[in-house]
């Protein structure tokens, strides 16, 4: 039952755009608490117009759910646009910093990796590396598999932000 | 115009049409109320501010105005949580406006601070911390907006004492700026013509009309919708008094405590079109079993409540006024006898046997509210509080006037009746207004008694007094094993309480004396207490058990055991 119940539970990309005032985010977070629903990352930042911030929120439910946090988001005064571009063909990408233990032997090992990975390493310290990665989520997953073995000592990420594609190019 | 913070708010305040306000002074705001003497609004100040804020929304309810409370930083504001969230969660409109620490004393855990507007949050449709001068005007003019369009609800204003007293150029802004806010009061016309036809094809079709229609002021076109097309009209418990429950078309209120025969006919319905209502859990009770045989229309202004607790076949976003007015034009006038008898003869199969009726000698809840009913003829605004005696005023007061019921729906706030009664008096001095309570709810905040005698408000009050916490020692007797923890409680003699405060304190015992207190309560220049001392352990009947569908009733004892209305699916359809 358990697995009957996952199977209808999908991941969603919201972008909500806000009037950037005090307050605003926790009020949004918020609405997710007290709702019942999970936030499984959450970036905020700048859009393209001055006063207004754009908020990538993935979250977990199924479409009755996503629907219900679209209509209460809305709800928020501040809240300007709520856009569930899950299935909408997306640019979507993650940071990640990873220092990873790399002690003179491994180091030459761990840029390769880095360099398959299109990552670069942006600080060197006597026993570790930093390695930044930029991509999709499946990307850093993987990136950071290939690393645990060589003891990961510190990670961030940024979770996901995202936009729809253009439409005036000839791509689909 | 040069003013100060203080000054501006009193100023807007006039500028949105207030007249009253509800509150207690205290160290952050007495620069407010310092300037309030000059303006022409009336300060009721009350004894707690849980009754501020009750008063207020009561008043905004009876009005249909903003309600406006105000209270000071700390204590104060925490004071006013629960009558903030009572008025949001019935979509009352009310602006709560509370005096906070000056800017450089904040988040310093300065005396009497506390983050109202982060507890608020979630409470509120909007709220504001207004810590520079500059940003006062347009908070108020927005939360006025804010609380009184589209679905009402409350706002709250932080304004920090520094900005009380500092000094600005006043301009009162004509309109607001928010791009984020902008209800949509006009349903689609598609949408109201796919439902004028689902109507037409309907053979068993019910309207259950909420707040909305109220809110709205739609009464008169729900009448219309109903006598056009022959439907019957289901009240939730705020959406009472929507339709005269003497109307040929009126059922009264369904849901947890509706008569079986009115959830018989909500199961039995093939269209139901639900008009400003939430649907919620008290009326519907578990949703996949609400109405299963029936088509639902749901007709609201809150896009978010409509798929929200049960499935809808079609939605309409729109102010139920605006709504009727397109549709009723649409809508095929048509005739729904075989159906209304239906309905009739599974009324018929009740009423009879109603212990109002069969037992005229005890002193039992439902006379008092009947007798209330008939001497005030049905013109009274009551304004009931939280538990049975809510109840049993719902069951038993025949409700003509729109808006003629007030009481806690959504948060099911006890205590919440006689400082609500306070601002109704205050808003509608032309009518009569009586409070409900039960012992219980009443003791929360009967402190406000005085305040009636100060503010020369004539409230008559009905306590209707059996020495419990009668909905909880109730639920106790029926499901668990009749152990009542927590719920006998030691009242005060009311009638000597009520006289130590200065109101006209009276004390009833038996059937016998219930008119005639009444008839003095009502001949008296001034506020009125009775203290009816019901039948100890008299239960609310019918009552759906929480878990189960709404016509799997625990009826009245008196009804017996014979033919329970116990399933949606008797309706044969050659009958109908």
């Amino acid at each position: 039952m358990g697995t009957a119940i996952q199977d209808r539970l999908a991941r969603h990309t919201l972008v909500v755009l806000v009037e950037d005032k005090p307050g605003v985010l926790s009020q949004v977070v918020n609405l997710f608490r007290r709702r019942n629903y999970n936030i499984e990352s959450l970036t905020v930042g700048h859009s393209e117009t001055p006063g207004i911030s754009r908020m990538t929120v993935v979250m977990c439910g199924d479409d009755a759910a996503v629907e219900q946090v679209i209509k209460q988001l809305y709800k928020l005064i501040p809240v300007t646009k709520v856009t569930d571009i899950t299935d909408d063909a997306a640019v979507i990408r993650e940071l990640a910093l990873i220092r990873v233990h790399a002690p003179a032997a491994r180091r030459g090992e761990i840029k390769q990796l880095a360099d398959i990975f299109r990552a670069q390493i942006i600080d060197v310290a006597p026993d570790s590396l930093t390695i930044e990665i930029t991509g999709t989520e499946d990307k850093v997953d993987s990136l950071i598999h290939v690393l645990r073995p060589m003891g990961i000592k510190e990670l961030t990420r940024t979770g996901r932000v995202a936009m729809v594609r253009g439409t005036s190019g000839n791509g689909g | 115009m040069r003013l100060n913070g203080a000054q501006m708010v009193w100023e807007s305040l006039v500028r949105e049409g207030v007249e009253a306000i509800f509150g207690i002074t205290g160290g952050k705001v007495i620069p407010l109320y310092h300037e309030l003497t000059r303006y022409p609004i009336r300060q009721v100040t009350m004894r707690h501010e849980q009754a501020a804020a009750h008063a207020a929304d009561g008043y905004a309810r009876a009005t249909g105005k903003v309600g406006v409370c105000i209270a000071t930083s700390g204590p104060g504001a925490t004071n006013l949580v629960t009558g903030i969230a009572n008025a949001q969660m019935d979509s009352v409109p009310l602006v709560a406006i509370t005096g906070q620490v000056s800017k450089s004393d904040l988040g310093l855990d300065s005396f009497q601070e506390v983050d109202i507007t982060g507890i608020t949050m979630p409470i509120v449709k909007h709220n504001y911390l207004i810590t520079d001068i500059a940003e006062l005007p347009h908070a108020i003019k927005e939360a006025f907006h804010i609380a009184r369009t589209g679905r009402p609800g409350a706002v709250l204003i932080d304004i920090a004492v520094n900005v009380q007293t500092a000094q600005a150029e006043y301009a009162y802004p004509d309109e607001v700026d928010l791009p984020g806010f902008r209800p949509h009061l006009t349903g689609n016309r598609r949408q109201l013509k796919q439902a004028a036809q689902m109507l037409a094809e309907a053979e068993r079709p019910l309207i259950v009309a909420g707040r909305g229609v109220l809110i709205a002021g739609a009464w008169d076109l729900l009448r219309e919708l109903a006598e056009k097309a022959d439907i019957p009209v289901v009240t939730t418990l705020l959406g009472k008094s929507a339709l005269p429950e003497t109307h040929p078309l009126s059922l009264g209120m369904g849901g947890m405590h509706g008569e079986s025969f009115v959830n018989h006919a909500l199961q039995n319905a093939d269209l139901i079109v639900g008009i400003g209502t939430r649907f919620d859990d008290r009326f519907t009770s578990t949703a996949h079993t609400f109405a299963p045989r029936a088509r639902i229309i749901h007709v609201d202004i809150d896009p978010a409540e409509i798929g929200k607790r049960i499935r809808v076949d079609l939605p309409v976003v729109g102010d139920a006024l605006y709504v009727l007015r397109d549709l009723v034009p649409m809508v095929e006038p048509a005739t729904h006898g075989p159906w209304r008898e239906t309905i009739q003869s599974w009324h018929s199969d009740t009423k009879g046997r109603d212990v109002a009726n069969r037992d005229p000698h005890a002193l039992l809840p439902q006379h008092v509210v009947r007798m209330i009913d008939q001497a005030t003829q049905g013109q009274a605004i009551m304004v009931s509080d939280v538990g049975q005696n809510q109840m049993w005023e719902a069951q038993y007061y025949r409700h003509l006037r729109p808006g003629s019921l007030i009481t806690s729906g959504g948060l099911g706030t006890m205590g919440f009746a006689l400082p609500a009664a306070i601002g109704v008096a205050v808003g509608r001095p032309d009518v009569p207004v009586w409070v409900v309570a039960g012992d219980g709810g009443f003791q929360m905040t009967s402190q406000e008694l005085v305040t009636a005698v100060q503010e020369r408000l004539p409230i008559k009050i009905a306590v209707l007094n059996n020495g419990y916490l009668g909905m909880v020692r109730q639920w106790q007797e029926f499901f668990f094993e009749g152990n009542y923890s927590g719920t006998p409680i030691l009242g005060p003699d009311f009638g000597k309480l009520a006289e130590a405060c200065g109101v006209m304190g009276q004390t009833v015992q038996d059937h016998e004396g219930i008119a005639a207190a009444i008839d003095r309560a009502m001949a008296h220049d001034g506020p009125a207490l009775i203290d009816f001392q019901i039948e100890r352990e008299h239960n609310v009947f019918p009552m759906v058990p929480v878990g189960g569908a709404i016509h799997e009733m625990i009826r009245r004892p008196e009804e017996g055991m014979e033919a329970p209305l116990s399933n949606g699916n008797d309706v044969p359809e050659s009958e109908v």
